[in-house]
């Protein structure tokens, strides 16, 4: 009965194998000349400044939280669009109320300014 | 099953919850499309809103109606309990703006989040599915964590903010977890249905399953209403809060927590009523003796009141190990008259209170009653009634609760609670004694008393004398909610 | 076939979720986290229930992850400053312990063998998991199903507020 997830266990399997061969074969084949300018952190060509571990602004934090919501919501349309010929309007009462109350969240952050980098 | 059978769907147990949601839609758009300045417009729609669905509620009295497929009803146990949140919501609107102002914290989406918590609180309790109960515990604590932390300005908010998310999500957790193993022993999330199935079994107090899910149900509710030994949030979340958030989360969310924990233990599990009412028994202790022994130490007012939120919380829990009509229209009745006297204390501590939540300490109340005699006075009957004395409500409420304890015959349970009801006068009465005995230490410019803080006042020293005169009115309306369940 | 593809499922999910723990650096735990969460998901579908699969990987790999990743990021924490915890994990060690042999007296002593729900595996298998899911969310719990709406919604106003730099 697992027959029918073959696929997604192929697509696993060469994915991991592409990963590793191109380290593997990397590692094995490719010259190996090792200087300190080779080891520092690629700054496309300058020199580094600083380290490369800064403190991430807060704003990030903000949009990951908001699309975790929204990604939420989204997981929600799945079952109803399995079933969207057989709720028929009523499914698209309840959908439509459910989409209407976020978006009235979409609306509030928008107008807020939460999506602008300030 | 191929085509599916569309539910029946009655709109009227949920009207006052969905008014509510629309209006704090409302709120939230006019917050972001009006122009910024000054939100106290906001205050008054919030107030003139709850009013109109106390009404909406009002008008619910005496029906039973289930709906949802059973998901939510409307019965006089719910609407008793609405009207306790709306009133809690209601006292804490008036008494938010002045304070917001002062703080520099009044932005708009404070109402709308105060009208979701009761929308949250309000599914609480009229909910009899287990999911209800549960998406109604999270939006109240959602709004709830959001609002402890409202003031970010302040670095005890913020503190408050994130110690009530971090154990609420952790509290939340074990509710969660009971919920599903009590699902995995019924096979249903129906509170009544649960019944039924539990009713139907040879011997439930075998099913450990059962148990466990009772067991973890009562520790996610033991946070939420803040027993011991659950308490550990309650006095930094109270301190750090905004002080109308503070008052309003002992009185609201408390009374939310009962609600639920009443109708999943009275209406779900009565068949394992003598597990359950051992439980309680031994935190009810715990709950009153540590609130009150702690209570004794504290110098801030905001602190010493959230011990004494602590050891109401058990006095309440006498009447939930009573179980029977008498203890359980105590805590309903025990419940309305706190979301008064405590609100009102808050109010007062609000305007003794100075920018950045100085002059917080009992000592800074010396000379109040020779300063602003009126305050003064209604600051006296808060604490009256917090204590226990007759003629207040609270007096009447702990007299409910403990005879419902007699009653059952948990003698010792009620000694134990007019002990700590009588060691709780102390630090209630050492209030007064600085009120009206001490000279100011120094001089300072009183805050203004504006228009609405003084319904607040009037509405809560109204409401902490009128029951404790003629208790029969509200105990009548009390003990009709708690029969249907 | 199926018990060995389990074995090397929780080989993977034990190896990954002890490399949580033990990762020097919080980024490589939070990678291995992603890992676990993955095997957690092959459990699922292994269990029949591709919606709940569908859904550990979207929400918990993919969205949580990233918020987790960024609460490292903003932390800032250094490989050196972690320290040692040895009575700490002790202590864990003991609980998880407990837990464990809890969990295997419930599943053996309780009556949680037999389902009690009118949802058999049969029916799960013909007519498909995501549409038994759906039928229960949108007929039977349809109020909770909105209540959800509120609550995120309830979540983006707080997150705005809390995290927003001018509100």
């Amino acid at each position: 009965m697992l027959g029918a997830y073959l696929p997604i266990l192929l697509l696993v399997i060469v994915a991991v194998g592409f990963g590793l061969c191109s380290l593997v074969f990397s590692s094995l084949i490719g010259p190996k000349k090792i200087s300190a300018l080779k080891l520092s952190p690629y700054e496309s060509g300058c020199e580094p400044v600083g380290t490369a571990r800064e403190r991430f602004s807060i704003k990030f934090y903000l949009i990951a939280m908001l699309f975790i919501l929204f990604d939420i919501e989204a997981v929600f349309l799945y079952p109803w669009a399995i079933l969207y010929k057989k709720l028929g309007v009523f499914g698209l009462v309840e959908m439509g109320l459910f989409i209407v109350i976020l978006f009235v969240g979409y609306i509030y952050v928008w107008k807020k300014g939460a999506l602008e980098w300030e | 099953m191929d085509m599916i059978s569309i539910p029946v769907v009655n709109m009227t147990p949920i009207l006052p919850e969905i008014f509510l949601s629309v209006l704090a839609m409302v709120l939230l758009l006019l917050n972001v499309f009006s122009p910024s300045g000054k939100k106290s417009y906001l205050a008054y729609i919030s107030f003139i809103g709850i009013a109109a669905t106390a009404v909406l509620v009002g008008a619910g009295w005496g029906g039973h109606i289930e709906s949802f497929s059973g998901a939510v009803i409307l019965d006089n146990f719910a609407t008793f309990f609405k009207m306790i949140f709306l009133l809690a919501a209601g006292l804490t609107v008036l008494i938010s703006d002045q304070y917001m102002e002062r703080e520099e914290c009044n932005h708009g989406e404070l109402y709308p989040l105060i009208l979701f918590t009761v929308v949250g609180m309000m599914l609480m309790a009229s909910g009899t599915d287990l999911m209800t109960i549960f998406l109604g515990l999270e939006v109240m604590s959602v709004s709830l964590y959001v609002l402890a932390g409202f003031n970010r300005n302040n670095k005890k908010s913020n503190e408050a903010g994130l110690k009530y998310f971090l154990l609420g999500a952790f509290s939340t957790g074990f509710l969660l977890y009971g919920m599903a193993l009590t699902y995995g022993a019924t096979g249903t999330t129906r509170v009544y249905k649960i019944a039924s199935v539990v009713g139907q079994m040879t011997l439930p107090s075998a099913n450990i399953m059962l148990l466990a899910g009772m067991l973890l149900m009562m520790t996610g509710f033991a946070f939420k209403i803040a027993a011991a030994p659950f308490h550990m949030w309650t006095p930094d979340v109270y301190e750090g809060a905004p002080t109308p958030m503070t008052a309003f989360m002992s009185a609201g969310p408390k009374a939310a927590g009962f609600a639920a924990l009443l109708r999943i233990l009275l209406v779900a599990l009565p068949t394992l009523q003598i597990e359950w009412s051992q439980l309680l028994w031994v935190l009810a202790v715990l709950t009153m003796t540590v609130g009150n022994i702690t209570a004794l130490r504290q110098d801030n007012i905001k602190r010493m009141l959230a011990y004494s939120s602590i050891a109401h919380a058990g006095y309440a829990l006498v009447g939930l190990v009573a179980g029977n009509g008498t203890g359980t229209a105590g805590i309903l009745f025990y419940m309305l008259s706190y979301a008064f006297m405590n609100i009102g204390a808050f109010a007062i501590i609000i305007l003794v209170s100075k920018k950045g939540e100085t002059n917080g300490n009992v000592m800074d109340f010396a000379g109040l009653g020779f300063k602003r005699p009126l305050l003064a006075v209604a600051m006296t009957i808060f604490l009256f009634s917090l204590a226990g004395m007759p003629p207040t409500a609270g007096f009447i409420g702990k007299f409910y609760l403990f005879s419902g304890a007699v009653q059952k015959g948990y003698i010792w349970l009620a000694v134990i609670g007019v002990l700590n009801s009588a060691a709780s006068v102390y630090y209630y009465l050492r209030v007064m004694v600085y009120m009206y005995m001490k000279e100011p230490t120094e001089e300072f410019e009183w805050t203004q008393v504006t228009a609405p803080v003084a319904l607040a006042l009037i509405i809560s020293v109204a409401g902490s004398m009128i029951p404790g005169i003629v208790p029969s009115f509200i105990l009548e309306f009390a003990q009709q909610a708690v029969k249907l369940i | 076939m199926e018990t060995l593809f389990f074995a090397i499922v929780s080989l993977v999910a034990i190896i990954s979720a002890i490399l949580v723990i033990t990762c020097k650096n919080p980024i490589n735990s939070a990678l291995s986290l992603i890992m676990t969460f993955f095997c957690l998901a092959t459990y699922y579908v292994m269990l029949d229930a591709p919606f709940m699969a569908a859904v550990q990987v979207m929400v918990y790999a993919g969205a949580i992850m990233v918020l987790i990743v960024f609460t490292i990021m903003l932390l800032n924490i250094r490989v050196n400053a972690t320290q040692k915890h040895s009575h700490r994990i002790l202590l864990g060690s003991i609980i998880g312990f407990f837990t464990l042999i809890n969990t295997i007296v419930l599943l053996v002593k309780s009556q949680a063998a037999k389902p009690v729900g009118p949802f058999t595996g049969d029916m799960i298998r013909n007519i498909g998991h995501s549409e038994l899911i759906g039928r229960e969310m949108f007929t039977t719990f349809l109020l909770p199903f909105e209540i959800t709406s509120i609550l995120l919604l309830v979540a983006i106003v707080g997150s705005v507020i809390l995290a927003k730099k001018n509100i």
